[in-house]
């Protein structure tokens, strides 16, 4: 198997690309990115490379790379947004399956990881969306209608390519240890904001479950859409109880104006579409995957747990993880350099 | 997985218990399976306290006919703070209401019901009953009387309007309150095996006027006996009396209710009486309540579409035996007070 991962210098990109190198069924690894990998790797090759479509049609022709793992995704739009996320999120998807659609193209797999923020978050939403729904109303923020472009772009990839195993994973909001996302932020705070006579029904997705099932797309023939997150809801109050962190509450009216002075002041930083998760909750039916074959570790009480530890470990002893940085001819040097031995090479 | 004590979830068919104490006071001890010391790398190669359990997901996968989830612990119990379900029922806060509701239920309403045994100890059932009063009584009292008779919770589909609302949205949530979605009435009804309340008339029973009592309004599209139909399980109709009278809706504001965005703005007689606490309290009317047979359709469950003739027949067929059930108990019944 020979892979491409887009967004290796995200954390996400990072992360895939390590857990990749342990399986030996991937022989090459390549990660594409403007910037460069966060974590130290072992054999993936680091291009450095913008999302154009004559670099990725050239890439995936010179490496006869069969299988794409799309992680360049922005969901979190307090990462980036306007024209920035606009340009990453649905011009690089364009072009991306433009070149893995490309005729002679030797891609046979695309996986590609999305969001449950495709559904949207209304009053009027059924307590558990399946694949197969559609959200109730048209998406207001920019981040939901650029999934939603995307989501037509792979569905369109699919049809067109059917000799093509096109998987896309919709995950629903993520905790971990390392991952940082707008729910973790707010839950590390010393006061977790809610919004007012609200106490929506919440779902999580565990950090090592998110990196289990894209190596498990990538492994195994899954085609279609399937909502990742783990089982069972909680609401946001015991959310809070359990990280033990008192709440403040936001107006239930007018919510997104009055938050906007709060976040201006770093006080906040739950993005629009967020709020309205906060306000109504989210539930997807998680079911779809478990009848392909995977299995999760973690439900969402028990990622919100693994969080509170990984929270509290941190809590006394900081953050104990080195920071690396990328050295290019440090990494050239292992990777190509004859004087490095490798180990498959001394057995 | 720690089997838990269950003291949070009702049993199913078994007798509730009535647990004094709501759950966010409790004393704050860290749940038992959590073994503290566990290190983050621990975690990453997945304890199973917190994991999902292997036999977990071997149950309903890669069944053709997905087989009834019988009332099985969910494999996260021991980890969770509170006893609030995942359509945000809390057990805690149903007893507590029922502990409040109790009196009204017993020494305003003194609530009498016939055929119990109709409803049936397991399984899904569809209950449907009329509905009526300006602000209708009959839904607490459905729900508390077959709790409490019954040892069973009831889910109350309800307009999702309710989840919009701030405070009153999450009590009617924690009280047993579900959008009246098709796919959630589906999955409560054949996925949890449980019992779910709906009212075929919708707003239009309850926003009906004195004069029209206990005439049953259009049975919506019967878009009940699809669900029942595809859930697989009977409808019980129950028919209510007493409701009307409870709350005797005597006027209607429709220009209020567009400017409200509400079904209706009602003038109640108990608002004439009483000002404004008629708008909330209703008048002691006798409520008698009667559950009628079980209605079982004979069709496959879990298909895609249902003949709309076949749904429109049997809709009609249960709305004309409860009509016939009202005029039945209206004939027998000497007082409106005293029933």
């Amino acid at each position: 198997m020979r892979v491409l991962v887009t967004g290796l210098g995200t954390f996400w990109g990072s992360k895939l690309a390590q857990a990749l190198e342990a399986l030996d069924a991937a022989e090459v690894i390549i990660g594409v990115d403007t910037h460069e990998p966060r974590l130290p790797l072992e054999r993936t090759e680091f291009v450095r490379a913008d999302s154009s479509f004559s670099i990725l049609n050239r890439l995936v022709r010179a490496a006869q790379v069969d299988t794409i793992l799309h992680t360049h995704l922005i969901v979190d739009s307090t990462q980036m947004r306007g024209r920035a996320l606009h340009e990453t999120n649905v011009i690089g998807t364009m072009n991306l399956l433009a070149a893995a659609g490309a005729a002679g193209s030797p891609v046979r797999k695309v996986v590609v990881k999305s969001s449950t923020l495709v559904y949207g978050s209304t009053y009027q939403d059924p307590y558990f969306f399946r694949e197969d729904m559609k959200r109730v109303r048209s998406p207001r923020s920019q981040v939901e209608r650029s999934l939603g472009e995307v989501a037509s772009y792979v569905r369109d990839f699919a049809e067109d390519n059917p000799h093509v195993v096109v998987t896309k994973l919709r995950f629903t909001n993520v905790l971990g240890d390392d991952i940082d996302t707008p729910f973790s932020r707010a839950l590390r705070r010393p006061v977790v904001p809610e919004i007012f006579g609200f106490d929506p029904r919440m779902q999580f997705t565990h950090e090592d479950d998110v990196i289990r099932s894209l190596c498990y797309a990538v492994q195994e023939e899954v085609p279609g859409v399937y909502n990742v997150a783990g089982d069972g809801t909680l609401p946001w109050s015991e959310v809070c109880a359990i990280v033990r962190k008192p709440r403040f509450a936001l107006a239930p009216v007018m919510t997104n104006l009055t938050a906007r002075p709060l976040r201006a002041a770093g006080l906040l930083d739950l993005p629009s579409e967020l709020l309205e998760v906060l306000r109504y909750g989210r539930g997807v039916d998680n079911s779809r995957f478990k009848r392909a074959g995977f299995k999760y570790r973690f439900t969402s009480a028990g990622t919100v747990h693994a969080f509170a530890q990984a929270m509290r470990l941190e809590h006394v002893i900081g953050n104990a993880r080195p920071v690396y940085r990328y050295e290019r001819d440090v990494e050239d040097f292992f990777r190509h350099s004859p004087a490095v031995v490798h180990e498959a090479e001394v057995e | 997985m720690t089997p838990t004590s269950g003291k949070f979830r009702l049993a199913q068919g078994g007798r509730s218990r009535f647990p004094s104490r709501m759950p966010d006071r409790a004393p704050e001890a860290p749940p038992t399976t959590i073994d503290l010391t566990t290190s983050p790398d621990d975690m990453a190669t997945g304890p199973h306290d917190m994991a999902t359990g292997p036999d977990d997901v071997a149950t309903g996968s890669r069944d053709l006919v997905p087989l009834p989830r019988e009332a099985e612990e969910p494999p996260d119990a021991g980890l969770r703070r509170s006893d609030v379900d995942a359509w945000g029922r809390s057990e805690h806060a149903r007893s507590l209401a029922r502990r409040i509701y109790d009196p009204l239920y017993r020494r305003w309403f003194r609530v009498e019901w016939d055929g119990l045994e109709n409803i049936p100890r397991t399984g899904g059932a569809l209950l449907i009953a009329n509905h009526a009063g300006a602000i209708p009584a009959d839904a607490p009292v459905i729900m508390h009387g077959i709790e409490k008779e019954l040892g069973r919770p009831v889910y109350g589909l309800a307009d999702n309007l309710f989840r919009a609302l701030p405070v009153v949205g999450t009590l009617w949530a924690r009280g047993g309150g579900v959008a009246a979605h098709p796919d959630n009435a589906y999955r409560l009804l054949h996925d949890d095996n449980q019992l779910a309340l709906v009212f075929p008339e919708g707003t239009k029973g309850p926003g009906k006027l004195y004069r029209d009592r206990y005439r049953l309004r259009r049975f919506g599209r019967g878009g009940f006996v699809a669900i029942a139909m595809r859930a697989g399980v009977p409808v019980v109709p129950i028919t209510v009396v007493g409701s009307e009278e409870a709350m005797p809706l005597l006027y209607k504001s429709a220009r209020g209710a567009k400017l409200l965005n509400v079904p209706y703005v009602p003038l109640t007689a108990n608002m004439l009486l009483l000002g404004p606490l008629g708008a909330v309290l209703p008048f002691p009317a006798k409520f008698r309540l009667r559950v009628l047979p079980p209605v079982h359709f004979d069709v496959p469950a879990d298909q895609e579409r249902y003949s709309r003739s076949r749904v429109m027949e049997e809709a009609e067929k249960i709305r004309e035996n409860m009509q016939e059930s009202l005029y039945d108990m209206l004939r027998t019944r000497r007082s409106v007070w005293f029933g």
